[in-house]
């Protein structure tokens, strides 16, 4: 088995290679991804070994980016578009939404929107504004869309590759406050399916969910725990549409406690639907009521202050003892 | 003569006229051909009306008025380009073998397409305004990449083109040299909002400003757009980069059966347009220089009544789809929710009907 070690920036920027090398009809497109490299550089190199045609350097316009990618996929292409940061996606949210999800059923099956949306997401980088949101839920909400978030090196790699190859539209959620993290890779095998849900780490007490960022935060809330002995089940969503629940519900068996953590604010969000469904699948196991660790109601801060804002260790273990204060 | 710009082949008088730069090489069968074309269209799009005031259409979108300009687009393109329409181009979707029923489901509210895109290569209706454009110009870096010698044209109107993604199609259309037509179909009005709100220049003269040519042809004329189209897809195909066609026309009926048009504009305006018919000045050319007989006419009527009643039968014997059908397609794999929201329609036995 060849493993290597790498951030998880190399590994997409490897994943996206090897996406290009095994089918000529994958190109990427987006604002400065070609002599730069993108923001993040995890397109670097790419456009000096596959061509200008094939990583497409474009005008910056966002909504062009993703039309132009549903035009591409019309005509047997599959385009990984890059947003350049979260807060600029919305001027593509009409093409996203009113176009890329609904094409499909539209044409009766003919055309595929086999195309991914790369958005890195979340806060945590110290940046200016529209740099650090996490507008996940927007598009989980819409049907036709597939929506995930890698947390590892490992993830990024095969993760990006599978959705290259779906052929559903994909908005692949990266945490780029991870990306310069290294883990291992295993260049072989990929871990899991692309909508799986993993379990990170077995605990008996409490199951936590979360995905991108927030998983790191969740394990360190868990070494806390451990030594306060409190066992923390750490579960990475992966797959935020569609939800895989199973190995939620098989947690929540085990466990009967809930905590949900997310960048997001709370009304209507990702963790809203995993509590409510999670509440409908696993009532008589809850022991206490799934409890949200969040973002807060108001406009991403100023990142002088975004940790307080962002779930920190000390909050998710504060809505561990809440949700372990329930008589049962 | 609208203005001394607009490329002009034929008068409201259906009198030729020539001009520097275009002419009309085609014989007498063929404007016969564009002729029967309209008139079948007009035909389809009143009988249409006639279905919707009587409910059994949602909504229709007429195309009255714009025959002239849609024929001769639709005529222009060979089989192997590919057509991105908003939702009234009815009369290229007939240009292009979309059966007419199919152009009538959307507006029966059965589906939220109508047809097969890859089979006539005309992409399926699109109501958002402008979305299309960018669409026919991804398409068009895939021809690019394809080596390929075909060109895509999208059809837009002067309603649209105002929408971030009809200049931002216009932005990478020029940085891509891409493949591309843009037919706007300047028809005055966008429901209510006259054109001269939308633009302060006329509207073929933004293209120079984004680095491709803009044309302003009669809209009315069907010979003249007929030429102006043809040579904007030959220079596509040809690697000549993309054209702006601003086909000068007018919307003779409502926005859609659910308008009023009275309430916005004067009745003086709708008359001097009814004076520039694209069916009437054609049939006045017909008739003088190639002396086609009033009952070849007449036989074009009886045809297009012909259609017009199989296209009654068509839209009345189309019933609602099954409501299990909503979780077909939406995904092009198995997706969890789908499957939940199928069985659960299932086991309560749905059908439709009433709420």
């Amino acid at each position: 088995m060849a493993t290597t070690t790498m951030t998880m920036a190399k590994a997409l920027n490897e994943g996206l290679r090897r996406a290009l090398e095994k089918d000529k009809k994958v190109l990427l497109m987006g604002e400065d991804i070609g002599k730069l490299g993108g923001v993040f550089r995890i397109t670097d190199g790419l456009q000096k070994d596959f061509g200008e045609d094939r990583v497409i350097d474009s005008p910056l316009a966002e909504s062009a980016i993703v039309g132009t990618a549903v035009g591409l996929a019309i005509r047997g292409y599959r385009t990984v578009c890059e947003m350049q940061f979260d807060g600029f996606v919305y001027p593509a949210f009409d093409q996203i939404v009113s176009q890329v999800a609904k094409l499909h059923k539209r044409s009766d099956g003919v055309y595929t929107m086999g195309l991914v949306i790369r958005l890195p997401f979340q806060g945590g980088i110290g940046a200016i504004e529209h740099h650090s949101e996490s507008p996940e839920a927007y598009f989980a909400q819409t049907a036709g869309l597939r929506v995930v978030s890698c947390s590892t090196p490992n993830d990024a790699y095969w993760m990006i590759q599978q959705a290259v190859e779906h052929d559903d539209p994909i908005i692949f959620c990266e945490p780029k406050s991870r990306y310069w993290e290294k883990g291992e890779v295993d260049l072989d095998t990929p871990p899991h399916g692309l909508f799986d849900t993993v379990v990170r780490r077995e605990g008996t007490d409490v199951t936590v969910i979360g995905y991108g960022s927030s998983v790191k935060t969740m394990l360190r809330a868990a070494d806390t725990a451990k030594s306060e002995g409190r066992s923390l089940e750490i579960i990475d969503a992966r797959s935020l549409a569609p939800l895989d629940l199973g190995p939620m519900i098989s947690s929540l068996e085990k466990t009967g406690r809930l905590v949900v953590v997310q960048e997001a604010p709370n009304t209507a969000s990702l963790g809203s639907e995993l509590v409510a469904t999670l509440t409908e699948r696993c009532f008589y196991s809850l022991r206490a009521p799934g409890i949200r660790v969040s973002g807060y109601h108001v406009p991403y801060p100023p990142s002088r202050i975004e940790d307080a804002y962002r779930p920190s260790v000390d909050r998710i273990l504060d809505a561990v003892d809440r949700v372990m204060g329930y008589e049962s | 003569m609208i203005d001394e710009t607009l490329v002009q082949l034929l008068t409201p008088e259906g009198e030729r006229i020539s001009h520097p730069d275009y002419e009309s090489a085609l014989g007498g069968d063929e404007i016969l051909g564009f002729y029967r074309d309209m008139v079948i269209v007009r035909r389809l799009c009143n009988e249409s009306t006639s279905l919707q005031r009587q409910g059994q259409l949602a909504l229709w979108a007429p195309v009255q008025g714009q025959e002239g300009a849609q024929i001769g687009a639709g005529r222009a393109l060979e089989p192997m380009d590919f057509t991105f329409p908003s939702y009234r181009e009815h009369g290229v979707a007939w240009c292009r073998g979309v059966p007419p029923e199919d152009m009538l489901r959307i507006f029966r509210a059965v589906t939220t397409g109508g047809w097969d895109p890859q089979k006539y290569r005309h992409s399926v209706p699109t109501i958002v305004l402008g979305n299309q454009a960018l669409h026919a110009v991804g398409y068009a870096m895939g021809i690019q990449r394809d080596g390929a010698e075909e060109a895509a044209m999208t059809f837009f109107g002067d309603g649209a083109s105002s929408q971030g993604d009809v200049l931002e199609s216009f932005v990478w259309a020029a940085s891509f040299n891409a493949p591309v037509v843009f037919f706007c179909q300047n028809n005055q009005w966008g429901i209510s909002t006259p054109s001269t709100l939308q633009s302060k220049v006329p509207l073929y003269r933004r293209a120079p400003g984004f680095g491709f040519p803009g044309i302003r042809v009669d809209g009315n004329d069907v010979l003249a757009v007929y030429e102006v189209t043809k040579r904007a897809l030959e220079n596509a195909r040809t690697g000549n980069g993309p054209t702006l066609i601003e086909a000068y026309t007018y919307r003779m009926g409502a926005h859609t059966t659910s308008d009023d048009p009275t309430r916005y504009r004067i009745d003086a305006e709708v008359e001097v347009w009814k004076h520039r018919d694209p069916i009437e000045r054609v049939k006045a050319l017909l008739a003088r220089e190639y002396h086609v007989r009033s009952s070849t006419f007449d036989e074009v009527t009886a045809e297009a009544d012909l259609l017009a009643l199989k296209l009654r039968e068509d839209v009345l014997a189309m019933g609602p789809p099954d409501p299990i059908s909503m979780f077909d397609n939406v995904y092009a794999d198995v997706h969890p929710l789908i499957e939940e929201g199928r069985r659960e329609m299932i086991e309560l036995g749905v059908s439709g009907g009433a709420h």
